[in-house]
Protein backbone atom coordinates (compact mmCIF):
# COMPACT_ATOMS: atom_id res chain seq x y z
CA UNK A 1 0.00 0.00 0.00
CA UNK A 2 1.18 3.55 -1.47
CA UNK A 3 2.40 5.68 2.07
CA UNK A 4 0.32 8.36 1.83
CA UNK A 5 2.00 10.37 5.16
CA UNK A 6 0.40 12.14 8.02
CA UNK A 7 -2.16 13.57 5.98
CA UNK A 8 -3.53 10.28 5.21
CA UNK A 9 -6.64 10.77 5.86
CA UNK A 10 -7.13 14.36 4.10
CA UNK A 11 -6.33 12.28 0.83
CA UNK A 12 -8.53 9.27 1.24
CA UNK A 13 -11.26 11.61 2.07
CA UNK A 14 -10.78 14.05 -1.25
CA UNK A 15 -10.49 10.88 -3.47
CA UNK A 16 -13.74 9.13 -1.76
CA UNK A 17 -15.56 12.57 -2.66
CA UNK A 18 -14.54 11.92 -5.75
CA UNK A 19 -15.45 8.67 -6.35
CA UNK A 20 -18.69 9.35 -4.84
CA UNK A 21 -19.48 12.00 -7.01
CA UNK A 22 -18.48 10.45 -10.00
CA UNK A 23 -20.51 7.11 -9.63
CA UNK A 24 -23.66 9.50 -8.33
CA UNK A 25 -23.44 11.15 -11.84
CA UNK A 26 -23.45 8.04 -13.87
CA UNK A 27 -26.23 6.60 -11.74
CA UNK A 28 -28.06 9.96 -12.14
CA UNK A 29 -28.16 10.04 -15.95
CA UNK A 30 -28.32 5.80 -15.89
CA UNK A 31 -31.44 5.86 -13.61
CA UNK A 32 -33.21 9.11 -15.28
CA UNK A 33 -32.79 6.95 -18.60
CA UNK A 34 -34.53 4.42 -17.77
CA UNK A 35 -37.38 5.89 -16.02
CA UNK A 36 -38.22 7.92 -18.71
CA UNK A 37 -38.17 5.03 -21.23
CA UNK A 38 -40.26 2.95 -19.71
CA UNK A 39 -42.59 5.97 -18.98
CA UNK A 40 -42.64 6.91 -22.78
CA UNK A 41 -42.89 3.21 -23.78
CA UNK A 42 -46.38 3.29 -21.35
CA UNK A 43 -47.44 6.08 -23.51
CA UNK A 44 -47.10 5.06 -26.65
CA UNK A 45 -48.90 1.95 -25.38
CA UNK A 46 -51.65 3.45 -24.15
CA UNK A 47 -51.64 5.52 -27.84
CA UNK A 48 -51.95 2.83 -29.86
CA UNK A 49 -54.51 0.98 -27.54
CA UNK A 50 -56.52 4.04 -28.24
CA UNK A 51 -56.04 3.86 -31.86
CA UNK A 52 -56.91 0.61 -32.35
CA UNK A 53 -60.62 -0.51 -32.92
CA UNK A 54 -62.17 -1.52 -30.34
CA UNK A 55 -63.44 -5.28 -30.71
CA UNK A 56 -67.23 -4.98 -31.27
CA UNK A 57 -69.07 -6.90 -27.74
CA UNK A 58 -71.74 -9.51 -28.20
CA UNK A 59 -74.52 -7.09 -26.94
CA UNK A 60 -73.24 -4.47 -29.55
CA UNK A 61 -73.65 -7.37 -32.23
CA UNK A 62 -77.16 -8.77 -31.33
CA UNK A 63 -78.49 -5.09 -31.43
CA UNK A 64 -77.21 -4.92 -35.04
CA UNK A 65 -78.66 -8.22 -35.93
CA UNK A 66 -75.82 -9.97 -36.58
CA UNK A 67 -75.91 -13.93 -35.76
CA UNK B 1 -21.82 15.98 -40.00
CA UNK B 2 -23.23 19.59 -39.73
CA UNK B 3 -23.69 21.11 -36.15
CA UNK B 4 -26.86 22.49 -37.55
CA UNK B 5 -27.78 18.58 -38.45
CA UNK B 6 -28.18 18.20 -34.53
CA UNK B 7 -30.88 20.87 -34.31
CA UNK B 8 -33.35 17.87 -35.12
CA UNK B 9 -33.61 15.66 -31.76
CA UNK B 10 -34.25 12.59 -33.77
CA UNK B 11 -30.68 13.06 -35.19
CA UNK B 12 -29.32 14.08 -32.17
CA UNK B 13 -30.22 11.03 -30.41
CA UNK B 14 -28.61 9.01 -32.67
CA UNK B 15 -25.60 11.20 -32.82
CA UNK B 16 -25.56 10.91 -28.85
CA UNK B 17 -25.91 6.69 -29.18
CA UNK B 18 -23.07 6.65 -31.16
CA UNK B 19 -20.54 9.56 -28.92
CA UNK B 20 -21.82 8.19 -25.21
CA UNK B 21 -20.08 4.90 -25.38
CA UNK B 22 -16.78 6.64 -26.93
CA UNK B 23 -16.79 9.06 -24.70
CA UNK B 24 -17.64 6.66 -21.95
CA UNK B 25 -14.32 4.86 -22.65
CA UNK B 26 -12.22 7.03 -23.38
CA UNK B 27 -12.62 9.17 -20.04
CA UNK B 28 -12.73 5.75 -18.01
CA UNK B 29 -9.07 4.51 -19.66
CA UNK B 30 -7.62 7.93 -19.01
CA UNK B 31 -9.03 8.20 -15.53
CA UNK B 32 -7.23 4.80 -14.87
CA UNK B 33 -3.91 5.91 -16.48
CA UNK B 34 -4.55 9.12 -14.73
CA UNK B 35 -4.81 7.82 -11.35
CA UNK B 36 -2.43 5.18 -11.59
CA UNK B 37 0.23 7.69 -12.24
CA UNK B 38 -1.06 10.04 -9.85
CA UNK B 39 -0.43 7.76 -6.83
CA UNK B 40 2.27 5.05 -8.07
CA UNK B 41 4.53 7.64 -10.72
CA UNK B 42 4.54 11.28 -9.75
CA UNK B 43 6.99 12.52 -7.13
CA UNK B 44 5.77 13.99 -3.85
CA UNK B 45 5.45 17.73 -3.36
CA UNK B 46 8.96 19.17 -1.60
CA UNK B 47 6.88 21.06 0.08
CA UNK B 48 2.93 19.99 0.35
CA UNK B 49 4.52 15.77 0.51
CA UNK B 50 1.60 13.44 -0.14
CA UNK B 51 -1.20 15.81 -0.16
CA UNK B 52 -0.18 16.86 -4.02
CA UNK B 53 -2.03 13.98 -4.90
CA UNK B 54 -5.38 16.14 -4.04
CA UNK B 55 -4.40 18.05 -7.16
CA UNK B 56 -5.03 15.44 -9.21
CA UNK B 57 -9.12 15.37 -8.61
CA UNK B 58 -9.30 19.13 -7.24
CA UNK B 59 -7.81 21.35 -10.41
CA UNK B 60 -9.99 18.90 -12.83
CA UNK B 61 -12.89 19.41 -11.20
CA UNK B 62 -12.40 23.19 -10.56
CA UNK B 63 -11.95 23.29 -14.53
CA UNK B 64 -14.69 21.52 -14.82
CA UNK B 65 -17.08 23.39 -12.86
CA UNK B 66 -16.06 26.64 -14.74
CA UNK B 67 -15.68 25.11 -18.40
CA UNK B 68 -19.41 23.98 -17.68
CA UNK B 69 -20.65 27.27 -17.06
CA UNK B 70 -19.17 28.46 -20.70
CA UNK B 71 -20.89 25.36 -22.07
CA UNK B 72 -24.18 27.23 -20.36
CA UNK B 73 -23.45 30.46 -21.59
CA UNK B 74 -23.26 29.45 -25.29
CA UNK B 75 -26.27 27.26 -24.63
CA UNK B 76 -27.63 30.26 -23.41
CA UNK B 77 -26.85 32.82 -26.06
CA UNK B 78 -28.03 29.73 -28.32
CA UNK B 79 -31.31 30.03 -27.02
CA UNK B 80 -31.92 34.00 -26.97
CA UNK B 81 -29.83 35.05 -30.45
CA UNK B 82 -30.46 32.12 -32.51
CA UNK B 83 -33.42 30.35 -30.91
CA UNK B 84 -31.71 26.54 -31.13
CA UNK B 85 -34.48 23.84 -30.17
CA UNK B 86 -31.66 22.06 -28.16
CA UNK B 87 -29.69 25.00 -26.89
CA UNK B 88 -31.72 25.02 -23.69
CA UNK B 89 -32.10 21.25 -23.34
CA UNK B 90 -27.93 21.12 -23.25
CA UNK B 91 -28.00 24.34 -20.74
CA UNK B 92 -30.57 22.60 -18.21
CA UNK B 93 -28.63 19.10 -18.62
CA UNK B 94 -25.55 21.02 -17.89
CA UNK B 95 -26.39 22.43 -14.94
CA UNK B 96 -26.20 20.05 -12.31
CA UNK B 97 -23.37 18.22 -13.57
CA UNK B 98 -21.51 21.64 -13.17
CA UNK B 99 -22.96 22.20 -9.43
CA UNK B 100 -21.25 18.55 -9.10
CA UNK B 101 -18.06 19.58 -10.19
CA UNK B 102 -17.80 22.82 -8.55
CA UNK B 103 -19.47 21.04 -4.98
CA UNK B 104 -15.93 18.56 -5.30
CA UNK B 105 -13.71 21.66 -6.03
CA UNK B 106 -14.87 23.09 -3.02
CA UNK B 107 -14.80 19.51 -0.88
CA UNK B 108 -11.81 18.40 -1.87
CA UNK B 109 -9.87 22.26 -1.74
CA UNK B 110 -11.30 22.19 1.84
CA UNK B 111 -9.54 19.01 2.49
CA UNK B 112 -6.61 19.96 0.98
CA UNK B 113 -6.61 23.69 2.87
CA UNK B 114 -6.66 22.26 6.32
CA UNK B 115 -3.43 20.47 6.28
CA UNK B 116 -1.78 23.16 3.88
CA UNK B 117 -3.37 26.44 5.42
CA UNK B 118 -4.56 25.50 8.77
CA UNK B 119 -8.09 26.01 8.15
CA UNK B 120 -10.70 24.41 5.55
CA UNK B 121 -12.27 27.35 4.64
CA UNK B 122 -11.44 31.08 4.27
CA UNK B 123 -13.29 34.15 2.59
CA UNK B 124 -10.76 35.32 0.62
CA UNK B 125 -11.78 35.96 -3.53
CA UNK B 126 -11.21 32.88 -5.33
CA UNK B 127 -13.07 30.99 -2.30
CA UNK B 128 -16.05 32.90 -2.83
CA UNK B 129 -16.31 33.38 -6.32
CA UNK B 130 -15.93 29.39 -6.41
CA UNK B 131 -18.97 29.38 -3.58
CA UNK B 132 -21.13 31.80 -5.79
CA UNK B 133 -20.63 29.95 -8.72
CA UNK B 134 -22.11 26.70 -7.34
CA UNK B 135 -24.65 28.78 -5.51
CA UNK B 136 -25.73 30.60 -9.03
CA UNK B 137 -25.72 26.13 -10.01
CA UNK B 138 -28.41 25.59 -7.48
CA UNK B 139 -30.43 29.03 -8.35
CA UNK B 140 -30.62 28.07 -11.81
CA UNK B 141 -31.93 23.94 -11.37
CA UNK B 142 -34.34 26.10 -8.94
CA UNK B 143 -35.69 28.05 -11.31
CA UNK B 144 -36.13 25.34 -14.20
CA UNK B 145 -37.69 22.79 -11.20
CA UNK B 146 -40.30 26.53 -10.35
CA UNK B 147 -41.20 26.92 -14.18
CA UNK B 148 -43.26 23.99 -15.67
CA UNK B 149 -43.13 25.38 -19.47
CA UNK B 150 -39.58 24.29 -20.42
CA UNK B 151 -39.88 27.16 -23.42
CA UNK B 152 -40.44 29.48 -20.29
CA UNK B 153 -38.28 28.28 -17.88
CA UNK B 154 -35.44 27.94 -20.44
CA UNK B 155 -35.72 31.78 -21.69
CA UNK B 156 -35.76 32.57 -18.19
CA UNK B 157 -32.39 30.71 -17.20
CA UNK B 158 -30.86 31.95 -20.23
CA UNK B 159 -30.90 35.43 -18.97
CA UNK B 160 -30.09 34.59 -15.74
CA UNK B 161 -27.11 32.34 -17.06
CA UNK B 162 -25.95 35.10 -19.01
CA UNK B 163 -25.65 37.57 -16.04
CA UNK B 164 -23.71 35.15 -13.64
CA UNK B 165 -21.63 34.44 -16.77
CA UNK B 166 -20.01 37.66 -15.20
CA UNK B 167 -18.63 35.43 -12.51
CA UNK B 168 -16.42 33.22 -14.73
CA UNK B 169 -13.49 35.91 -15.31
CA UNK B 170 -13.72 36.69 -11.48
CA UNK B 171 -12.61 33.19 -10.24
CA UNK B 172 -10.17 32.87 -13.15
CA UNK B 173 -8.13 35.82 -12.30
CA UNK B 174 -9.38 36.60 -8.74
CA UNK B 175 -5.84 35.47 -7.53
CA UNK B 176 -4.12 37.90 -9.54
CA UNK B 177 -6.84 40.48 -8.55
CA UNK B 178 -6.50 40.18 -5.32
CA UNK B 179 -4.23 39.18 -2.45
CA UNK B 180 -5.78 35.44 -1.62
CA UNK B 181 -4.36 32.88 0.44
CA UNK B 182 -5.34 30.43 -3.03
CA UNK B 183 -1.49 29.78 -5.35
CA UNK B 184 -1.70 32.00 -8.10
CA UNK B 185 -2.32 30.69 -11.59
CA UNK B 186 0.06 27.75 -12.27
CA UNK B 187 -0.87 25.57 -15.41
CA UNK B 188 -2.70 27.88 -17.59
CA UNK B 189 -0.34 31.16 -17.88
CA UNK B 190 1.64 33.58 -20.21
CA UNK B 191 4.90 32.12 -19.00
CA UNK B 192 3.78 28.63 -18.90
CA UNK B 193 3.07 26.24 -16.75
CA UNK B 194 5.56 26.50 -13.14
CA UNK B 195 4.68 22.74 -12.21
CA UNK B 196 7.30 20.16 -12.92
CA UNK B 197 6.52 17.44 -16.07
CA UNK B 198 6.36 14.73 -13.59
CA UNK B 199 3.01 16.18 -11.34
CA UNK B 200 1.95 18.20 -14.91
CA UNK B 201 1.87 15.53 -16.86
CA UNK B 202 -0.77 13.00 -15.04
CA UNK B 203 -2.72 16.11 -13.84
CA UNK B 204 -3.49 16.97 -17.71
CA UNK B 205 -4.44 13.48 -17.87
CA UNK B 206 -6.87 13.40 -15.23
CA UNK B 207 -8.03 16.85 -16.90
CA UNK B 208 -8.67 15.18 -20.16
CA UNK B 209 -10.16 12.34 -18.93
CA UNK B 210 -12.36 14.04 -16.71
CA UNK B 211 -13.73 16.22 -19.44
CA UNK B 212 -14.54 12.77 -21.65
CA UNK B 213 -16.56 12.14 -18.88
CA UNK B 214 -18.64 15.38 -18.63
CA UNK B 215 -19.14 15.16 -22.44
CA UNK B 216 -20.56 11.60 -21.78
CA UNK B 217 -22.68 12.80 -18.55
CA UNK B 218 -23.94 15.51 -20.53
CA UNK B 219 -25.17 14.07 -23.91
CA UNK B 220 -26.45 11.52 -21.81
CA UNK B 221 -28.42 13.78 -19.60
CA UNK B 222 -29.32 15.92 -23.17
CA UNK B 223 -30.86 12.34 -24.02
CA UNK B 224 -32.85 12.01 -20.54
CA UNK B 225 -34.18 15.78 -21.34
CA UNK B 226 -35.61 15.40 -24.82
CA UNK B 227 -37.30 11.94 -23.71
CA UNK B 228 -38.71 14.10 -20.75
CA UNK B 229 -40.25 16.32 -23.33
CA UNK B 230 -41.32 13.65 -25.57
CA UNK B 231 -43.13 12.09 -22.25
CA UNK B 232 -44.59 15.51 -20.96
CA UNK B 233 -45.78 16.03 -24.80
CA UNK B 234 -47.49 13.02 -25.06
CA UNK B 235 -49.07 13.60 -21.20
CA UNK B 236 -50.60 16.99 -22.66
CA UNK B 237 -51.85 15.34 -25.59
CA UNK B 238 -53.75 12.37 -23.77
CA UNK B 239 -54.78 14.75 -21.45
CA UNK B 240 -56.30 16.56 -24.03
CA UNK B 241 -57.93 13.49 -25.79
CA UNK B 242 -59.51 12.77 -22.41
CA UNK B 243 -60.77 16.52 -21.67
CA UNK B 244 -62.53 16.03 -25.52
CA UNK B 245 -64.06 12.38 -25.21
Amino acid sequence: MIDLGPHALFIQLAWAAAGLVTLGLIAWVMIDYRSQRRQLAALEQAANARRRPAAPTPAVLEGAGVP
Amino acid sequence: MALIDLANPTRFLAFARAAIPIAGVLAAGLLAVGIYLAFFVAPEDYQQGATVRILYIHVPSAWLGMACYVVMTLSALGTLVWKHPLADVSQKAAAPIGAAFTLLCLVTGALWGRPMWGTYWVWDARLTSTLVLLLIYLGLIALWRTVEDPGRAGRAAAVLTLVGAVNIPIIKFSVDWWNTLHQPTSVIRLGGPTIHSSILTPLLIMAIGATALFVALHLSAMRNEILRRRVRTLRILAAQRGATA
